[in-house]
């Protein structure tokens, strides 16, 4: 049995301190990287695409202003301003540019972004048309997925637009070696290989292009290490200036040379990790298993005197580090991944490669930095299995009483057998962490492409009903009138059509995006810490990862499964409603009046279709037009009619009520998704996995998908994740773990989200954190995945809405992550407001 | 005997339950009491009969005839959640023993199970109908809401001498007790009557834990929808400190005190 310190620790008073300077501007857009980028490339035009990549990471660094912000002793920021942002005009551009107006002062993540700024990107962008990996991947999609993405039948905007990410490194062997042992194992690589071999050319250059990336890496440590010593000079007070000498020194050190204590193996981390988002803007870099790679080195620091205090002060500033910068998204991704995250997971707990336990004094004190630092980043996990010590799960659920929706629990129980079904080894899956919101990999040797499109199910449902026919295209297949079909099967098999048919355009969308990015975007700096890149002489992005993998997100089974029961029962059981009526039904919205905020977004469209049509539109045009648009034309008979459809719906089972029959349906239908993906390869040679969650897409998607035959009215948001519709779980938690238990969650390798909200109440004492965690348990052992909670009342939530100013830390589980409520959109803070709240009595 | 088949009367089965016995539990409610607290949280347990109850504008019915086998069925739903948290099937109402057949059947049928059992119970029945409970039974959470039988009487409309002696005769059996007493103000919230409660109680051979329940309101709408006069509407719940106060008390008699389930 291991030993662990398992007490909680007290917060330094620098926590706060730095944490207050932090919370104060509204983040903001600093365009130096996009400057020292675009000038590199200019002088890069014609050299190959490696050396041209690392020679601008190597001009970025070496030019980025270096900031110590007060009382810090882990240093290193990508912008001047704490939780700032840089741009990376390389992946996509035109959206920022369009959208500069309106950062400041959109609902979801604004920022702010200066009339200067402004002005120089909008210099720098000029550069960029044309050259971008978001525009090359367009014209490698055919024209049905464009088509498809036009009609929001699934959107791979995240990659589309942006970096990859999505990755866990090496950090054990920079931490253990630093890039001056990287840049050796680089040139031992180097020495091997001869000229003519036939993949000598590619393989050395980018060689080339990692050693001068890493060297780019030690250069800014050391710029840092200077500025320390400049800041120590001029300080006046004799504590500080030991503390900036000490970062000199520490500076000097690492990431060069090997880390030889804790605080060189933090700030070693951090460096890492800053750098990684430096070269590209891919999100869900994750820490993963820092209780375990940092171990050795806590444990050689405590045997030469450092204090438990201050080894938790050098975490907690780790953890305030990550939430020390910021991207942009576009509006609309911005909705889908909203509340500024960065999804940077950071798990603890869990098995060593060889199946025992690996708690340790750090994994407590992840928990306990959650607690002090009390912010969004890292998205802290841990993992469950059938021996984790009860100390540690205890410990875990008082975390989550807190509210902070910290940490999310894994089950290595279900986990390590799902990714050794897909080709991993057992050590290697007993190794996993959780990349970004949910999903499972193994560090240092993956690309895993997560969270690779969001994929709505009920949207092909919607086809069937239009017989592939939407707003003047042929979007999907011509599966028939569906008024004629005649039996279940027959309307089963036509959704199952559609959805395989946008699965196929999906992977096609994937795989353009995934091609462009190896042409245009491969990242040596990133590739150097991945096995086996160096090895193989391929970039990640060109597939030099052992496993390789794209994981495209389905959500929407909870509203697939009620439509398939009530559409099964309503009508071919019972014959009470017919497949006309359904359809005439969705058509008119069950006569319900459209949503004002939705109607408001599609007059503007309405409207700027028409004026670039060249018509003057006057306002009284668009007070038609609106009116149009929301009203609905429904008889009172029709009304009537759609009434009484709308409570014989509301009278059948739903899912997460531990019903049999509908749970079963919810697997099978979820079967449809993810047995369809896994048959597809990508560019990397590695295979497609399906995952079961939503980020916060079920907000913006559900916006974009009409009324279900499950009741779900026009534009509303569809069920997160694999958990049930908001609201209709009405038995109580476990019957709702017994229904999202039914899924299979072994083939949604990619990861499965399920969302619980709790009263605060339910938690309370030492009985409610022991009931929670045998909830939790009993979840697992029923071969549940994942499992997420807000604990926060509803009054608490309504109040932030009223009174933002006095909540600017509350922060509330989203998806597969925590966010500011008060930078949440306003439909989303409803979304969550309304999941169905457990234990309230 | 096949205890499936026996026949009983319900209003409630409520799933992660957890103040109501130890660790996650699923209630079933029996409908049927033969007091009338004027406290009551549940009015709508109280007549056996199946009853028509209006609550946030729409009409429920209350009461439901069901089988032994179809309530073990569902409370079974939940097995993994008691074993790992140490709960299982509480029976409440209502009270328990006014269906002294079902009650017993689904206590066996949930033993047969490996599902541990406890009901919620006054007590107020011959002891030959209790003892019948008793082998199926691991606890027994009884209320004693007075040691004054007049006040008792007024109060609950039953006086409190069977209740008072089935507490000292569950006491001698193996079956695991704890008494708990709803702190009504007006009633028998004073440190005395509470004080004269704490003492009985721990005078009972084997008796440890005493629960205190404060007074609350929640089912005071019921009344309303049942057609019903509310008669306790002017009482305010006890303060935090007054019921910290009783605990106190409770505790100076040699017994394990708890503010709530």
């Amino acid at each position: 049995m291991a030993e662990f310190y398992s007490e909680k620790i007290a917060k330094s008073p620098r926590i706060d301190l730095i944490k207050d300077n932090m919370l104060k501007e509204m983040p903001q857009i600093e365009a130096d990287r996009a400057v020292y980028l675009t000038e590199s490339y200019k002088q890069t035009e014609g050299e190959p695409i490696y050396t041209r990549r690392a020679k601008a990471f190597y001009h970025i660094l070496d030019n980025l202003p270096v900031t110590i912000r007060d009382h810090e002793l882990i240093v290193g920021a990508a912008t001047v301003h704490p939780r700032g942002c840089q741009v990376f005009p390389e992946y996509s551009f035109e959206w920022v540019e369009a959208e500069f107006d309106t950062l400041a002062t959109r609902s979801a993540d604004p920022f702010y972004i200066s009339e200067e700024t402004k002005k120089t990107l909008h210099e720098v962008y000029k550069y960029w048309k044309g050259k971008t990996t978001s525009e090359l991947a367009t014209s490698y999609m055919s024209p049905e997925t464009l088509t498809a993405m036009e009609a929001n039948m699934f959107t791979p905007g995240n990659y589309f637009y942006n970096g990859i990410g999505h990755v866990t490194v090496k950090y054990d062997r920079v931490l253990e070696v630093g890039y001056s042992g990287i840049i050796k194992e680089i040139e031992d690589e180097i020495a091997k290989i001869r000229v003519g071999d036939g993949n000598y050319c590619k393989k050395r250059n980018l060689l080339d292009a990692m050693i001068l990336s890493c060297k780019a890496v030690i250069r800014y440590a050391n710029r840092y290490a200077q500025k320390a010593r400049e800041l120590a000079q001029k300080e006046g007070n004799s504590t500080r200036r030991a503390e900036l000498l000490k970062i000199a020194e520490v500076c000097e050190r690492v990431p060069e040379f090997g880390a030889r204590n804790f605080h060189e193996a933090c700030q070693s981390f951090w460096f890492v990790q800053l750098l990684i988002q430096t070269e590209s803007s891919g999100h869900s870099i994750s820490p993963g298993r820092f209780d375990q790679y940092m171990y050795p080195y806590y444990l050689k620091s405590r045997k030469e005197g450092m204090t438990r205090e201050q080894a938790q002060e050098l975490m907690d500033l780790v953890w305030l580090k990550l939430n020390d910068f910021l991207k942009v998204r576009d509006e609309a991704s911005a909705e889908g991944f909203a509340g500024y995250s960065l999804f940077q997971n950071l798990i603890a707990g869990g098995q060593d490669e060889h199946g025992n336990d690996a708690t340790n004094d750090l994994s407590f004190m992840s928990i306990t930095a959650t607690e002090h630092v009390f912010l969004p980043q890292p998205s802290f996990s841990v993992r469950v299995w059938n021996g984790s010590p009860r100390a540690f799960l205890l410990r875990a659920a008082e975390l989550t009483r807190t509210g902070i929706g910290f940490p999310a629990y894994y089950n290595d129980e279900v986990i390590i057998p799902s990714l050794m079904s897909r080709g991993l080894t057992l050590e290697d899956a007993r190794k996993y962490n959780i990349i970004g919101c949910v999903e499972p990999q193994v560090a240092g040797k993956t690309d895993g492409w997560h969270d690779a499109a969001f994929f709505n199910m009920c949207r092909p449902l919607e086809m069937v009903f239009k017989n592939g026919y939407e707003n003047g295209k042929q979007v999907g297949l011509k599966t028939g009138n569906v008024e004629d079909m005649t039996s279940f099967s027959e309307f089963y098999s036509a959704y199952k059509a559609q959805s395989d048919y946008f699965v196929s355009l999906l992977v096609n969308a994937d795989n353009a995006i995934d091609v462009a990015h190896a042409e245009r975007c491969p990242l040596p700096y990133l590739s150097c810490m991945v096995d086996d890149c160096i090895k193989v002489g391929k970039s990640v992005q060109e597939g030099g990862a052992v496993y390789n993998f794209t994981g495209p997100q389905g959500f929407g089974i909870a509203n697939m499964a009620d439509a398939m029961w009530a559409i099964k029962t309503l009508v071919f059981d019972q014959g009470k409603y017919t497949l006309k009526d359904f359809k005439e039904a969705l058509e008119n919205n069950y006569g319900k009046d459209m949503d004002w905020h939705k109607g408001e977004k599609l007059t503007v469209q309405v409207v700027k279709e028409l004026a670039k049509k060249g018509k003057t539109v006057s306002d009284a045009d668009i007070k038609t037009v609106y009116n149009t648009i929301i009203a609905n034309n429904c008889t009172k008979e029709q009304k009537d009619f759609y009434a009484k459809m709308l409570a014989d719906i509301e009278g059948l089972p739903k899912f997460g009520n531990d019903d049999v029959n509908v749970d079963a349906m919810a697997r099978e239908v979820a079967y449809i998704y993810t047995r369809e993906v896994e048959k597809y390869t990508n560019p990397r040679g590695g295979r497609y996995q399906a995952g079961l969650y939503p980020v916060s897409a079920n907000v913006p998607l559900g916006a974009q998908t009409g009324a279900t035959p499950d009741g779900r009215l026009a534009f509303t948001p569809v069920a997160d994740g694999v958990s049930p519709a908001a609201g209709r779980d009405v038995k109580g938690p476990t019957a709702s773990c017994n229904s999202v238990s039914t899924l299979d969650h072994f083939i949604a390798s990619n990861g499965t989200l399920f969302n619980m909200k709790f009263h605060p109440t339910a938690l309370a004492g030492r009985h409610g954190l022991e009931n929670f965690v045998a909830l939790v348990q009993s979840y697992f052992d029923r071969k549940g995945s994942h499992m997420q909670f807000n604990v926060v009342s509803r009054e608490t939530l309504r109040d932030a809405q009223k009174n933002p100013e006095k909540y600017k830390s509350l922060v509330v589980r989203v998806a597969g992550y925590s966010a500011l409520f008060t930078s949440l959109s306003r439909s989303l803070q409803e979304d969550i407001i309304n999941r169905t709240e457990q234990g309230g009595f | 005997m096949d205890y499936s088949a026996v026949k009983g009367r319900i209003f409630d089965i409520q799933r992660f339950s957890v103040h109501d016995g130890p660790g996650i539990r699923t209630i079933v409610f029996l409908k049927g009491c033969p007091l009338r607290c004027r406290w009551c949280c549940n009015p709508e347990s109280q007549s056996y009969e199946i009853q028509q109850m209006t609550l946030n504008g729409k009409v429920k019915t209350v009461g439901k005839d069901v089988t032994a086998g179809e309530v073990i069925a569902e409370v079974e739903r939940d097995y993994g959640y008691y074993k790992r948290s140490g709960g299982g099937m509480t029976l409440s109402g209502g009270e328990t023993l006014t269906q002294p057949d079902f009650a017993t059947a689904l206590l066996a049928l949930a033993h047969q199970r490996g599902i541990r059992t406890a009901i919620e119970s006054t007590g107020f029945a011959e002891f030959s109908v209790i003892s019948k409970l008793l082998p199926h039974l691991d606890l027994y959470l009884m209320d004693i809401k007075h040691m004054d039988s007049d006040k008792h009487k007024a109060f609950t409309g039953q006086g409190n001498d069977l209740i008072l002696a089935n507490a000292q005769k569950i006491a001698r059996s193996p079956v695991k007790l704890i008494i708990r007493t709803p702190v009504i103000p007006g009633f028998n919230d004073t440190v005395e009557e509470i004080g004269a409660i704490a003492r009985f109680v721990a005078s009972l051979p084997g008796v440890e834990e005493m629960h205190l329940l404060p007074y609350h309101r929640i089912g005071s709408d019921k009344y309303k929808g049942l057609g019903r006069e509310y008669t306790l509407a002017h009482i305010d719940p006890p303060s935090q400190e007054h019921m910290q106060k009783l605990l106190q008390v409770v505790e100076g008699c040699g017994l394990r005190g708890q503010i709530g389930g």
